[in-house]
Order: structure tokens, then C-alpha cells, then sequence
């Protein structure tokens, strides 16, 4: 027994089994996720795939593998999938294009693990804020997501916060949102000052959480409530 | 009359409304406390992050409630309930929230006497 749970913590190449927030949801969203005529963030995907073949493919050949490898350290900077994007094409943050085009980009990554670039001390900073508690509730990310994953919060389920499924739909905004627009979420439920998009707290975080969920297959677009 | 009060007033110690407290406790906003605890008799969208509050009221005194409600860090440096009535020590809180507690001293003391039914 001890030798297989060794094993498995080898494979998925970290300290805790994660659960990707597909295990907290209910049966109806998983099969709206697994079903590609029916996910609705199919739909920018296929946006997304247009835009790419206009805008991208002149250069670009293929997309396979490529929103796996993001968050990236380069220069010794963070770089998102987003914040690549739009060094290419400056479409705004949450804007209808850039979703269309990180989630047709992120869709070609389906399956394959995420976080497998970074290494913690890449991610020290995000690490520092994510046990950071702030705001007037005085929460940190912690408090709710690694102490509290699986509880209810009201009618919600508490998730474990993994980052493989975005963009994701989710059933609450009626539309596909970028990981920065869930992160800015708990900004505002915490009742903490919020970081604009693009900001490097976001942007630290989100290779954070990259780095906690390394192993975590892509999903995107994910659905979730 | 006379008597009639002094007979009430060893009950009414407490000076908070109980009707207004299971309101503040029970109506699934933002700062109910049914969002993580489940309470006897309140339905809808209950939460499980803290214990039950069944019984509360017969285990801890009035101003052992307060305290908790007030800033429970102070009892468990580790805890994840919010501190209701403090306003000092916090980062980074919104501007149209700042200097303000999540519950006013009037609304805990009702919340406390709400909690004090619960036996």
C-alpha cells in the first residue's frame, strides 16, 4: 500500500493528490463538459479557430501542447497564455476575441498536464500571496481551498481552486471567463481591493496555482456551476 | 407592571433582540452565519465549513459568543471565520469597505442573543 501511494504522489509528481474541480461538480455539468456538441464553450473555440486561421496561422502551424507550457518564466518574467496573446494581438482582457482565441489555443492542450515548466521558486511569489489572508473577511486563498475543499459554502461547493479548466464557463456568469476574472471573484468576495487585469498579483497567482495543480490534465473550456 | 419588568429584566440581561439576530443569522447573506454553519430550524442554502450551532447557546456564555463573533482569531489564531467586529489589522480591504466591521456592535449583540435560543 505504501508503495503504491509512492508511487502515484511519483507519477502525478506532486506533495497531495489534486482534484480538478470536474470531481466537485454535479453529473449534468460534467456530461455538458465532456460533450462537444453540447459544452458551451465550444463555441468560442470555434470562434477562436477562425480567429487563429485569420490572424495566427501565418506564422503559427499548430497549437498542440503550446497552453500547457503557460505559465512560462521567461526572462525572468511570468508569462501567461493571455499575456502572450495579446503581446501578439492586443485585444482587451475578457474581451470576446482574446476568450475566442486562449480557449481554441488552450482546447489544443486537452489532456496534456499542466505546471510541468515551473518550479516553486519560480512561483515564490504567487505562493506568499495565495497564503496571504486579506480583505474584510480576513480569508486567504488557503483557508477556503486546501483546508476547506469539498465543504459547502452556502449552496456552493468549495473546490480545491485548480486552474486546468480556463477558460472555463461557468453556469453563474452565463459566459466563458478567464481564470484572472475567477481569481478577481474571490477578490471581491473577500472583500478585498481588487487587482485590474493583467495585474502581477493575478498574474502570480495564477502560476501559483499552476505550479500546486502541476500534473492536472487541461480541460479547457471546462463547465462549471 | 413593576414586578412584570422585574421579572423580565434577569432574563433580558442580554441586550440584543433575538428576532433581529436569527434574521442577520439565517437569511443567506453575505455575513449569515448559515453560509458555513447549519442552524436548528433554518432552511435553504446551509454550509458545513464550521460545526453546528445546535446547542450553542447552552455551551458557551454570552461573552464567549461576542468574542467569537467579534474576531475568532483571537481564540484560534488558525480559524477561517471572519472577524465580524474588527476593523484593525486587515490588508488590503476595499475602499467602500474599509474602517467598517462586516457586522455592526448593535447587529452581533442581536446575532448573540439569537445564538443564546439556540439550547
Amino acid at each position: 500500500m505504501k508503495g503504491l501511494v509512492v508511487a502515484l504522489l511519483a507519477i502525478s509528481g506532486s506533495a497531495f493528490a489534486q482534484r480538478s474541480g470536474l470531481e466537485y461538480a454535479s453529473p449534468e455539468i460534467r456530461r455538458l463538459q465532456a460533450s462537444e456538441a453540447e459544452n458551451p464553450g465550444m463555441l468560442w473555440v470555434d470562434e477562436g479557430e477562425k480567429l487563429f486561421a485569420a490572424q495566427c496561422a501565418s506564422c503559427h502551424a499548430s497549437m498542440k501542447g503550446v497552453a500547457a507550457r503557460y505559465p512560462r518564466i521567461v526572462a525572468g518574467k511570468i508569462v501567461t497564455l493571455e499575456t502572450q496573446v495579446r503581446h501578439r494581438v492586443p485585444f482587451a482582457y475578457e474581451s470576446e476575441p482574446l476568450l475566442a482565441l486562449t480557449a481554441y489555443i488552450a482546447s489544443q492542450s486537452r489532456g496534456l498536464p499542466i505546471g510541468q515548466q515551473l518550479s516553486e521558486r519560480d512561483v515564490a511569489k504567487g505562493k506568499t500571496e495565495y497564503f496571504r489572508r486579506r480583505g474584510q473577511m480576513n480569508l486567504a486563498c488557503t483557508n477556503c481551498h486546501d483546508a476547506n475543499a469539498g465543504k459547502r459554502l452556502g449552496a456552493d461547493t468549495v473546490s480545491e481552486g485548480q486552474p486546468n479548466g480556463y477558460p472555463t464557463y461557468r453556469l453563474r456568469w452565463q459566459t466563458l471567463g478567464s481564470l484572472e476574472r475567477r481569481l478577481r471573484a474571490c477578490f471581491s468576495g473577500v472583500h478585498a481591493e481588487m487587482p485590474a487585469y493583467g495585474d502581477p498579483l493575478l498574474i502570480e497567482l495564477e502560476a501559483y496555482l499552476a505550479w500546486r495543480g502541476r500534473g492536472l490534465p487541461i480541460e479547457a473550456p471546462a463547465v462549471r456551476p | 407592571m413593576k414586578l412584570l419588568a422585574a421579572l423580565l429584566v434577569p432574563l433580558a440581561a442580554w441586550a440584543g433582540n433575538a428576532e433581529k439576530g436569527r434574521a442577520i443569522a439565517t437569511a443567506g447573506a453575505e455575513a449569515s452565519c448559515i453560509l458555513c454553519h447549519a442552524i436548528p430550524g433554518a432552511r435553504g442554502a446551509v454550509g458545513n465549513i464550521g460545526p453546528s450551532l445546535a446547542g450553542v447557546g447552552a455551551r458557551l456564555r454570552a461573552e464567549e459568543l461576542k468574542a467569537r463573533i467579534v474576531d475568532a482569531s483571537r481564540i484560534n489564531p488558525k480559524t477561517v471565520m471572519p472577524p465580524y467586529g474588527r476593523t484593525g489589522g486587515l490588508y488590503q480591504v476595499a475602499a467602500q469597505y474599509r474602517g467598517k466591521p462586516l457586522l455592526t456592535p448593535e447587529q452581533i449583540d442581536d446575532v448573540v442573543a439569537f445564538l443564546l435560543t439556540l439550547r
